[in-house]
């Protein structure tokens, strides 16, 4: 499937429609549209520059500053990286087994995490887009709109990640660069009383969970025909599983499936993904492309996040959130499966099961026990993979004796995402791209199908947090005969 | 300073030019001790603008956000915000005047009077320090903030 995107028979002949951010520094995001002579998109490029320097940044550094210093990476998903990198430095300290308030603080601070991010993504970015459609006016097309027509929509929005930050803050000890998981445990445990002050609203969040998934499964049935078919592809899947098959968020085997479900490889243990996983090295791109070694790289490549976890795995550990997920998959004959816009309501399926997963914890009395940290035989050497909010999250480490961090490796979700990515372009291009114009519309649809992924733009560093995007078509002499620019 | 105000520099301190807003946070952190006056002021920082910090400009007279820019004048340029719907690719991005049209839905009220201060930066990579033309424009916007705290601040109304 890859080969089609990479090989032209007359490369000379190809045009370029190019969607490229101003300046590195205030975007990260690019794609190429290359064309053929008959104005038919041929290969798609999707660049996002990957963070750089990273094990520059931290060689020499003590590996008990790692789960801090990791956070500096990404403003929406610190608490990922922090949790990877300790999960990592677990096994460095010979910690395979934390204690029990160990365990449940950190799945609760993830679990904050998945919440926070989730809701964020459809709340702010996703439902404009599904309320009003693709082809609309951009003015339209944004969070306060979406409040016009149902002023709680934003709203709720707003507060459900507001009490994912506050998770975040009770057990990461501060709303920014928490410091709570550390390697072998935590440093802090619970309070009952901030235990009953988080649980005093989470009826409500699962409540308002509960809604939001109800809003994606009603828009689906009405527009099922564009939802089904909007960028859709097949690919494997790859994702981690708890040993009974549950979906498991913090912890687990490595599962990787193919399209139709068969079982590529099952409950492997992540600390050797580096036997199953290898990375491409692309000409035209900064970042990697994985595969599975045992499909090879041109079959091998696979998508990861909310889409794959709720598509493969056996069952979802909480009651709500397992029946939105038979309602998923029941849909139409398992059309969203497939579809990107799937990410949508598998997302908020997870969400519900955050919002589930912290009030089962919240009830826990483990999380206000003393016994925090363990230490065992260390080791020089640590793997640490979690499912984040966009997908599965690696975080390998090399130490030498003197405790310094003489390696790392990192392989973040989207990266895993990046030749799925790719293909959902391509398919949105080749059905919106009319001749030699560019419009509106077609980089409307371009976003949209972009944004399902939600892919983090290496984005630690944003100056004004802005994110513009210009269009332009260039035809094979090298002029550019149309440009569009948005956001700059 | 009869006026409660919140100043919100956000950015990344481990990325170089990008930490100029949590920089200038820190610089006037630092005075508090010094100014008695400013006893209605708030400061804040995060890595990232985002639609929950809508919440923060509850209750506030005046809003100042900072934050480092490649595309503004040197040493830095002062701006009034309006409410402005953003509307991106990704989460991953969020501009102030978005952050006021948050508020607007939320509150259901008229966000409070905002300004957006951008201190000019240079270089932005991982694990550097403040580039010296960014540390000298944070001097000069540091005495800008000072003296619109001081009282300045009404010649922008």
């Amino acid at each position: 499937m890859a080969s089609e995107l990479e090989t032209a028979a007359h490369p000379e002949n190809l045009k370029r429609v190019v969607i490229e951010p101003v300046s590195r520094v205030e975007g990260h995001g690019k794609v190429t549209l290359l064309l053929d002579a008959d104005n038919r998109v041929h290969q798609v490029r999707l660049h996002i520059v990957e963070f750089r320097g990273f094990e520059k940044f931290i060689q020499g550094r003590p590996y008990w500053e790692v789960p801090v210093l990791v956070q500096r990476l990404c403003g929406i998903c610190p608490v990922s990286h922090h949790l990877a990198a300790s999960k990592a430095l677990d096994i460095v300290v010979g910690a395979r087994q934390l204690t029990p308030t160990a365990e449940k603080m950190r799945r609760l601070m993830h679990l904050g995490q998945i919440l926070q991010s989730h809701a964020l993504h459809f709340f702010h970015l996703a439902s404009p887009d599904l309320l009003f459609g693709f082809d609309a006016e951009v003015a339209q097309r944004n969070v306060v709109h979406v409040a016009a027509v149902d002023p709680e929509v934003a709203r709720k929005g707003v507060l459900l990640r507001k009490y994912g930050q506050e998770i975040i803050r009770h057990t990461a000890g501060k709303r920014v660069h928490g410091t709570g998981s550390v390697p072998g445990g935590v440093n802090k445990n619970l309070s009952r009383a901030e235990r009953a002050e988080l649980l005093g609203e989470i009826d409500t969040i699962v409540e308002w969970s509960r809604e939001a998934v109800g809003i994606v499964r009603g828009l689906f049935e009405r527009h099922a025909a564009l939802y089904e078919s909007f960028g859709r592809f097949e690919s494997n899947r790859l994702g981690l599983v708890r040993a009974d098959g549950a979906l498991d968020l913090y912890h687990g085997g490595l599962r990787a499936t193919a399209a139709d479900g068969a079982v590529i490889f099952d409950h492997a243990d992540y600390q050797s993904y580096y036997e199953l996983i290898h990375e491409e090295v692309k000409p035209w791109s900064y970042m990697k492309f994985p595969f599975l070694l045992a499909q090879g790289s041109e079959a091998g490549w696979y998508r990861v996040g909310p889409l794959a976890r709720v598509a493969q795995c056996d069952f979802i550990p909480t009651v709500l959130a397992e029946a939105a997920r038979r309602e998923f998959l029941a849909f139409d004959g398992g059309a969203a499966l497939s579809a990107p816009l799937g990410y949508h309501w598998a997302r908020l399926i997870e969400m519900l099961h955050a919002a589930e997963g912290i009030k089962e914890l919240l009830l826990d009395n483990d999380l206000s026990g003393g016994d925090l940290i363990v230490r065992g035989e260390p080791q020089l050497r640590g793997v640490g993979v979690i499912e984040a909010p966009r997908g599965t999250l690696i975080h390998h480490y090399r130490v030498n004796e003197d405790d310094q961090i003489v390696n790392a490796n990192l392989i973040v979700s989207t990266t895993h995402n990046n030749q799925a990515m790719n293909t959902a372009v391509r398919e949105v291009a080749r059905r919106y791209l009319d001749g030699r114009t560019l419009t509106e519309g077609l980089l409307n649809h371009i976003e949209v199908a972009i944004r399902a992924f939600d892919p983090c733009l290496s984005c630690a560093t944003h100056a004004l947090g802005k994110m513009p995007l210009e269009l332009e078509l260039v035809d094979a002499d090298g002029q550019v005969v149309d440009r569009l620019l948005r956001g700059g | 300073m009869a006026d409660s105000v919140l100043v919100f520099g956000w950015g990344n301190p481990s990325r170089g030019d990008d930490a100029l807003g949590p920089a200038l946070i820190e610089r006037i952190a630092a005075e508090l001790p010094e100014h008695a006056e400013w006893d209605e002021l708030t400061l804040l920082t995060d890595f990232q603008l985002q639609p929950e910090h809508a919440l923060d400009l509850e209750g506030q007279d005046r809003v100042l956000f900072v934050d480092a820019s490649v595309s503004c004048v040197s040493p830095y340029a002062f701006d009034r915000l309006r409410p402005l719907p953003g509307f991106g690719y990704t989460t991953h991005a969020m501009q102030p005047e978005a952050l006021l049209a948050v508020f607007r839905q939320v509150s259901g009220s008229e966000p409070p009077p905002a300004w957006l201060l951008t201190v000019r930066g240079e270089s932005f990579e991982l694990g550097e320090p403040l580039s010296a033309a960014a540390a000298r424009h944070l001097e000069a916007a540091t005495v800008f903030v000072t003296s619109l705290l001081s009282g300045e601040w009404q010649r922008f109304d």
